[in-house]
């Protein structure tokens, strides 16, 4: 048996998961070293080093589809790919500092890291939602446990167990939605499904919609859509803030990555079910999202409430069953992943012995203590909220422009409309750090990690901001097929 | 691209201008006491109303086009382009905006004490903001610089306003930003409805929409633009930011954020949705008389001097839209002219008012009543500028004002016997500041210690000061600047040739 298989994947195959694989060998490297290496200070930078070189490795790979169609090497992956390194490498830069104020164990951290995000690589380079399954539980399982390591935290292990036994049920009704899909077209690959469901006439089957509708439901679960956000605010507030800031970056790309590729891939012509409901989607979540956060004093729960409405903007993109559509979602799921960790990236930065960056109190006239951060925080801010002249509202912008094209006028104005009561609840941040007077006049230290991180961020909102069309450009050569 | 005058050769001064505080806000950074910065941000802002002097000169007043044009891709995956032009509407506004910033920057000299570079900073940054509205021909470059002035004028009224700037400012914020971003959805509802889809303001002028979508569109503008006005009722935000707002800001606020709104009726709605404009240019007229009489009579009310005048500012532009949607050359040249007016001679009143307050710590027309008597320079420039308000004949206001009622008065006999009133009102509540502020109550002994008008603060009053006259004794200059762009806009919304009318304009002025 496995002498015959053996052509069937010749070895130029794992060339193509040469970046998954280069982050394979980094997370076993990580959990030796941390058994027998001392200066564990170190090792943080050993994965930006790592992560830095699967970014190379993924640049240069070349479009493929390799396993018998089981892992798809696209310019669309590829650009999803890089948005969650970029995820990574940011959260990694974070928790340089961050672990040492939780003392936390470092070994462990940084393995589960990279092995969720080999996960979330697997999830978006897969062509059959055996692979993108599998993918998405390496990713989950590795996040579960990041969730709950503050283990003297009793929020921390709330939240875990809360996304695991929620998570655990996500997975099982996308699983049931397979074997429905399976028993359905006798195959669990994309191109193949999308075939069979025009050549046996499914798209009108009501067992097949029920299928259709419990795989994407599973996908709204991981990007937290609502009505399946539940978990999210109860786990962003639990986790370590680093995790916290990934999770908000990193899943949610690579979840986005899958829904784009399973709807407009295995389900492209069954757009006229998909469409209308996704809409209702995006409009209750951005609504829900932005509402909830009005009311929240803890300013990670607000972040989380937040980072739900921002996956209602993206749907917009997604709900238009374009490429044009498409590419305006990649293009905000980039830029969201400077701002968003721009934004946690203060709110780490303010944690120190007795306070955690949560409380507004925290940010009192940060504007007196810490001119700087107090700006790059009001540009991260600002961006969220999608004002210009920030990378934000060239980030919605692009995703109305072509949600207006596609005809959804509706979920457009109510993207806006909501969007003016999420400037009401980062305003009062930005209120805290610049017109209020400071509480104590404390000037916190700054880690290299931490400086690299917000400088990274920030150059990237000025020049997302200035040049636009560089990154719009290349998502739109990246779509799909591309 | 026809409707685009291209100089050949020389900067792109239009550019230069707007970038040119940009630039000075950035090198405030390498700058190190205040007192040097404040000379720096005075310099710059100086240079760039130097620097916007040509526009006047080089200004071709025989054609509708748009001038000084700049055209360069951006985005060109959306056709989004830098598209900067100035036409006869607009140059005005332009030379405006430039010239009050050193006065600004004058006013607050002794006023704002802490985080003065933050200060002067948002100050420079604003007017790249409000000069990139005056000239952005493409409209989503437009929409960024509109929105861009909230950020810094939040900030301005929030870090240095008053007791409740905390209310003021995300009022002002918020209020603002839920009227313009349905103007968004609009924009992008055009691009798509135009063939070939474009974003380039002037070739969305003059399409044939359909009446119901050029309703909807008019809709999304007036709302964004009647907030800004800010018209009856919508007006609500305006007092709380004015009264909040230093004295810079409230000038700012006045004299230029206001006139954006205006000018966005005339640059956006009339051309591009001429039958919507039609439509409700009835409803508009009366929300007009509205504003005027409320404006009017709210200000009689008022107790705080920068509350009467904010509530003022809500009559006068009342004046503006009227003289707007009387929709005749008249009409709409007053409307121009009153906007210029207004933000000289508000502009200046809140300059007073603040010069006051920095000395008695208070805005109330009873604790600063009879300082006539100490502070008689002062008085004399509050007088003239009071008289610029309610229109008195031989300043500024006066042709401003009596060129809208007569256009009103050609078209619309009952609406223009309407607003008669507003100007009655106006000339009430002036006077009664007036006669509080220079003779009521002398023997307040606080007053005792109050010194007269500093060299800085004349400096900062006398050129409007010059400006109330000249345009009260000889605003052909300023006219003669915008006749050919209004008969073109009109001739746009009426679909008639409308050149010849604006002669009466020539024949009953000086």
């Amino acid at each position: 048996m496995n002498i015959e298989l053996l052509p069937m994947f010749p070895l130029s195959s794992f060339f193509s998961m040469g970046a998954e694989l280069v982050l394979l060998t980094l997370a076993i490297l990580v959990i030796m070293l941390d058994l027998f290496y001392r200066k564990k200070h170190l090792l943080p930078w050993l994965v930006i080093a790592g992560t830095l070189c699967s970014m190379l490795v993924l640049l240069n790979t070349s479009h493929a589809t390799v396993f018998d169609k089981m892992f798809i090497v696209d310019g669309y992956s590829i650009f999803f790919k890089l948005t969650c390194l970029v995820g990574v490498l940011f959260t990694v830069l974070l928790s340089e500092s961050y672990l040492k104020v939780e003392q936390l164990h470092q070994g462990e951290y940084y393995a589960l890291l990279l092995f969720s995000s080999i996960g979330m690589m697997l999830m978006i380079s897969g062509g059959d939602l055996i692979i993108i399954y599998l993918g998405l539980e390496l990713m989950a399982l590795s996040i579960y446990c990041l969730v709950g390591l503050l283990k003297h935290d009793i929020r921390s292990n709330e939240a875990a167990l809360k996304y695991f036994l929620t998570g655990a049920f996500s997975s099982a009704i996308l699983l049931y939605g397979i074997s429905l899909l399976y028993g359905l077209t006798g195959s669990t690959e994309l191109s193949t499904l999308a075939q069979k469901s025009l050549s046996l006439n499914l798209i009108n089957n009501i067992s097949f919609l029920l299928a259709i509708g419990m795989v994407v439901s599973a996908f709204c679960f991981k990007i937290a859509a609502v009505p399946f956000h539940m978990w999210t605010p109860d786990v962003y507030e639990g986790a370590p803030s680093s995790i916290t800031a990934f999770m908000s970056v990193a899943p949610k790309a690579a979840a986005f990555a899958v829904l784009g590729r399973v709807l407009l891939v295995g389900f492209a012509d069954l757009h006229v079910h998909w469409g209308d409901l996704l809409a209702c989607i995006a409009v209750l979540t951005m609504g829900i999202g932005n509402i909830a956060a009005i009311a929240q004093k803890n300013i990670k729960r607000m972040l989380a409430y937040s980072s739900i409405a921002h996956a209602g903007y993206a749907l917009l993109g997604i709900l238009t069953g374009n490429s044009e559509g498409l590419s305006a979602s990649m293009n905000y799921l980039f830029i969201y992943t400077f701002m968003s960790m721009g934004a946690f990236a203060v709110l780490i930065w303010l944690c120190d012995d007795d306070r955690r960056g949560e409380q507004l109190n925290d940010y009192r006239g940060l504007s007196k203590t810490n001119p700087l951060i107090a700006v790059f925080m009001l540009v991260f801010l600002f961006s969220l909220a999608g004002l210009p002249p920030t990378a934000g509202f060239i980030a919605k912008f692009y995703l109305l422009f072509a949600a207006v094209h596609s005809g959804y006028i509706l979920p457009v104005i109510a993207a806006v409309v909501f969007s003016v009561v999420s400037a009401y609840y980062y305003l009062r941040v930005v209120r805290y750090m610049f017109f209020e007077e400071p509480q104590n006049e404390t000037i916190l230290p700054m880690s290299v990690g931490m400086t690299t991180a917000l400088t990274l961020a920030m150059i990237a909102m000025i020049t997302l901001a200035i040049f636009p069309s560089f990154i719009l450009n290349y998502a739109q050569k990246t779509i799909i097929g591309g | 691209m026809d409707f685009l005058l291209f100089r050949d050769g020389g900067p792109p001064i239009l550019s230069m201008i707007m970038l040119l505080p940009l630039i000075g806000a950035f090198c405030l950074f390498f700058v190190k006491t205040e007192e040097h910065q404040k000379y720096l941000t005075l310099g710059v802002s100086i240079l760039t109303a130097v620097c916007s002097l040509p526009l006047y000169f080089l200004f071709d007043s025989n054609t509708h086009k748009y001038q000084f044009a700049e055209h360069h891709s951006w985005i060109p995956s959306l056709s989004v382009h830098y598209t900067l032009g100035i036409d006869g509407i607009s140059l005005l506004l332009v030379l405006m905006t430039t010239f009050l910033m050193p006065l600004c920057v004058l006013c607050s000299w002794r006023y704002i004490t802490n985080r003065v570079r933050t200060f002067l900073f948002l100050l420079l940054l604003i007017e790249t903001s409000m000069l990139g509205v005056f000239m952005a021909l493409d409209f989503i470059f437009f929409y960024i610089v509109w929105e861009a002035t909230l950020i810094p004028m939040f900030l301005l009224i929030g870090i240095w306003g008053g007791d409740r700037k905390i209310y003021a400012s995300i009022k002002f914020f918020l209020y603002t930003l839920a009227g313009s971003v349905l103007m968004l959805v609009a924009i992008i509802v055009l691009y798509f409805n135009t063939s070939p889809h474009t974003f380039s303001i002037p070739l969305l002028m003059g399409q044939a929409y359909s009446f119901s979508f050029q309703l909807w569109v008019f809709l999304a503008f007036f709302l964004a633009f009647a907030i800004k006005v800010p018209m009856f009722p919508f007006h609500t935000w305006l007092p709380a930011a004015h009264v909040q707002a230093p004295t810079a800001g409230s000038v700012i606020l006045a004299s230029v954020l206001l006139k954006m709104g205006t000018y966005g009726f005339l640059r956006f709605c009339l051309p591009i949705t001429p039958d919507a404009t039609l439509a409700f240019t009835p409803y508009i007229l009366w929300l007009s008389i509205a504003g005027i009489l409320y404006g009017g009579l709210t200000a009689l009310a008022q107790n705080d001097m920068k509350k009467l005048i904010a509530y003022s500012s809500v009559g006068h532009m009342g004046f503006v839209t009227l003289g707007i949607f009387v929709l005749n050359p008249m009409g709409m040249e007053g409307a121009i002219l009153q906007m210029i007016n207004h933000g000289i001679t508000t502009g200046a009143l809140f300059l007073c008012v603040g010069m006051i307050y920095e000395r008695t710590h208070t805005r109330e027309l009873a604790l600063n009543a009879g300082i006539g008597k100490h502070m008689p320079v002062y008085v004399t420039f509050l007088t003239f500028f009071s008289l610029s308000s309610l229109a008195f004949p031989g300043t500024n206001s006066f042709i401003g004002e009596f060129m809208i009622l007569a256009g009103a008065f050609t078209d619309t006999k009952l609406i223009a016997a309407c607003a008669i009133p507003g100007a009655v009102l106006a000339a009430a509540y002036m006077l009664r500041m007036l006669q509080k502020v220079i003779w009521g109550g002398t023997e307040n002994p606080v007053h005792n210690t109050l010194s007269d008008l500093n060299v800085r603060e004349i400096i900062t009053l006398t050129p409007l000061l010059f400006l109330v006259f000249w345009i009260g004794f000889g605003p052909r200059p300023f006219l003669n600047i915008m006749h050919v762009s209004v008969a073109h806009l009109l001739e746009q919304v009426l679909g008639t040739q409308m050149g010849t009318s604006s002669l009466t304009a020539h024949v009953l002025l000086p």
